[in-house]
């Protein structure tokens, strides 16, 4: 099942990085998220089941899994997106870069500043091109004048949009098209510097050309945050992820380096979903 | 037999439609030939005459331009948050159920019961008719307009666009600021329009608030002449040259009723495209 000879080949997995013996689950850096007997309820609904893992560092950690087993409401824990709704809780620790995001005291408009996401569909704001990407810069107030330029410029260049929008960053945002509306929304992630990027099902509208796109500027983001993405393409996971995680029925249920998971599955439902009988 | 009922059904619209669209036209074709008629430079440099003798309609005018703006200057900032808290903060709390109950009584009562209750209200205690009064009327009528597509407005927005400016850790009031009213711009706009539309031709309210001055007076704190009542008494009369008078009035509010819904039309067609670009 591992696609490798249809990946092109500018997008192989980048030559594997060191992995600490016997923690399959650390990737490229040290551990950046430590999840600990984490559960998740909608009301009365228990989404996430005693889920427990290490995300590393500079690495793109991928997480897969039938619909509705869970995938969104883990990232949606990890910014704490959930707290805008009322009835969703979460039990368990959550430690990102040793802080617990749980507690009640952490300021969730920092968290969320620290911990970047970017949604299934494109979002762009009402604004144009330019205070898109700048809208997270002017909220925190971490630039102006010049320097935003210079920030908006280098976030744009990251996510790959530069060439394509340098000529019109007065141009509402919504007109871009929809590959490059999300490109949009990952420079405007990116450009507060977040620690994590979280990715829901960044390429699921999209096109395939837009597809490969955003996943080498995932390639190449991955050298400065810790990523964590969701997806239902498994090539994709293959692709561009260095750790990939199986999650089912809320819980997780497999996670190790992607070329074991796709190659050499542990667990018999990780085999039964890759090789695709079920989900 | 199927035939013959869509031929059957099709022949009823469109007759319908086309007796529908003839009383337009006649009443279109009525009100401008009487109207031009009656329509001259005078009208608006000349103050409402008396019975035959020759003058305008600029104090009514004045006066409608003034009770209309103040009308809604009262009314939409009212319609404007309450419809704000309809869609943002209580969606389903009991009392956002009561208010939008209130609000459907409100859009849906006739307009002589909204003179009745202000003249009851302000009219009987102050002891006087009043421009002020008028105006008060009129933001009654213009509050549930506003309300309405302001609500309405709001939930169009997509919620992805929420959430993703709260993932940049804004706090929810500047997402309303800078991300859902922007998006929301050009359809409560629109709702303006449309309130003002529906405000400069209201008579029965003013009858019983501002009543009607024979001469130019600026005074909110006093009775000011406004189109739609010097209409009312003008047609009624039996003197030519108040006749006259009452149809240019006539062809004037709906001149510029016209020209409102136009423009709002015009503004619901640019959000839609934009709503449409790119996707
Ligand atoms: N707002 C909600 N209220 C109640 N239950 C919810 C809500 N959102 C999700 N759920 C439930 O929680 C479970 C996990 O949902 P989640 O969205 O995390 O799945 P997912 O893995 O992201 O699925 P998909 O691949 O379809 O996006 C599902 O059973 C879903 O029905
Ligand atoms: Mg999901």
């Amino acid at each position: 099942m591992m696609p490798s000879s249809k990946i092109p080949k500018h997008l192989k997995l980048r030559p594997p990085v060191p992995v600490a013996q016997g923690t399959a689950e650390s990737g490229a850096g040290p551990a950046k998220i430590e999840i600990r007997s984490l559960n998740f309820y909608y009301g009365e609904v228990r989404a996430l089941s005693d889920i427990s893992m290490t995300i590393a560092d500079r690495a793109i950690t991928a997480f897969i899994g039938p619909s509705g087993c869970g995938k969104s409401t883990l990232l949606r824990v990890l910014n704490r997106m959930y707290a805008l709704y009322p009835h969703q809780r979460a039990e368990g620790e959550v430690r990102i870069g040793g802080e617990d995001i749980l507690s009640a005291t952490v300021d969730v408009a920092d968290l969320r500043y620290r911990i970047g996401m970017v949604f299934q569909r494109p979002t762009p704001f009402p604004m144009t091109v330019f205070e898109n990407v700048a809208f997270g810069l002017r909220l925190h107030a971490v630039a102006r004048g010049a320097e935003l330029h210079h920030r908006v410029e280098a976030a744009l260049r990251e996510a790959a949009l530069w060439d394509e929008v340098k000529d019109m960053l007065n141009k509402d945002g919504r007109s871009l098209s929809g590959g490059q509306q999300q490109r949009l929304c990952i420079a405007r992630t990116i450009a507060v510097n977040p620690d994590v990027l979280l990715l829901d099902e960044p390429t699921a509208a999209l096109d395939p050309i837009s597809t490969l796109r955003i996943e080498e500027t995932l390639q190449a983001l991955r050298e400065k945050f810790c990523i964590v993405i969701v997806t239902h393409n498994l090539q994709q996971a293959a692709r561009v992820s260095h750790v990939t995680g199986f999650m089912y029925m809320g819980e997780l249920v497999e996670m190790g380096l992607s070329s074991a998971i796709f190659t050499t599955p542990k667990d018999r439902r990780t085999d039964d979903y890759i090789t695709g009988r079920f989900g | 037999m199927r035939r013959f009922r869509n031929g059957a059904f099709l022949a009823l619209a469109v007759l319908a439609t086309t007796i529908g669209l003839a009383c337009l036209a006649a009443i279109l074709w009525t009100l401008v030939s009487h109207g031009f008629a009656g329509l001259s430079s005078q009208v608006f440099t000349q103050m409402t005459p008396p019975p035959g003798s020759r003058g305008g309609l600029l104090n009514a005018i004045y006066g409608s331009v003034v009770m209309t703006l103040l009308g809604i200057l009262i009314g939409s900032p009212i319609g404007l948050l309450a419809g704000t808290y309809l869609a943002e903060y209580g969606r389903r709390s009991p009392l956002s159920t009561t208010i939008r109950f209130i609000n459907d009584v409100l859009l849906s009562a006739p307009s002589i019961i909204i003179g009745l209750f202000v003249y009851q209200i302000v009219v009987v205690r102050v002891g006087h008719f009043s421009a002020l009064a008028g105006a008060i009327a009129l933001a009654v009528i213009a509050i549930p307009v506003t309300l309405r597509t302001t609500e309405d407005m709001l939930n169009l927005v997509p919620a992805g666009m929420k959430d993703a400016s709260a993932a940049l850790g804004a706090y929810p009031w500047r997402t309303l600021i800078s991300v859902i009213y922007p998006a929301a711009r050009s359809g409560i706009v629109t709702g303006l329009l449309l309130a003002i539309a529906r405000i400069s031709g209201e008579t029965a309210p003013l009858l019983f608030t501002a009543l009607n001055n024979q001469f130019w007076s600026t005074d909110l704190n006093a009775p000011m002449a406004n189109l739609p009542v010097v209409i009312f008494q003008f047609a009624l009369s039996p003197y030519t040259n108040w006749q006259d008078l009452a149809w240019a009035g006539a062809l004037i509010i709906t001149t510029t009723i016209l020209l409102l819904s136009i423009l709002a039309r015009f503004l619901l067609a640019m959000l839609q495209a934009q709503r449409g670009g790119g996707r």
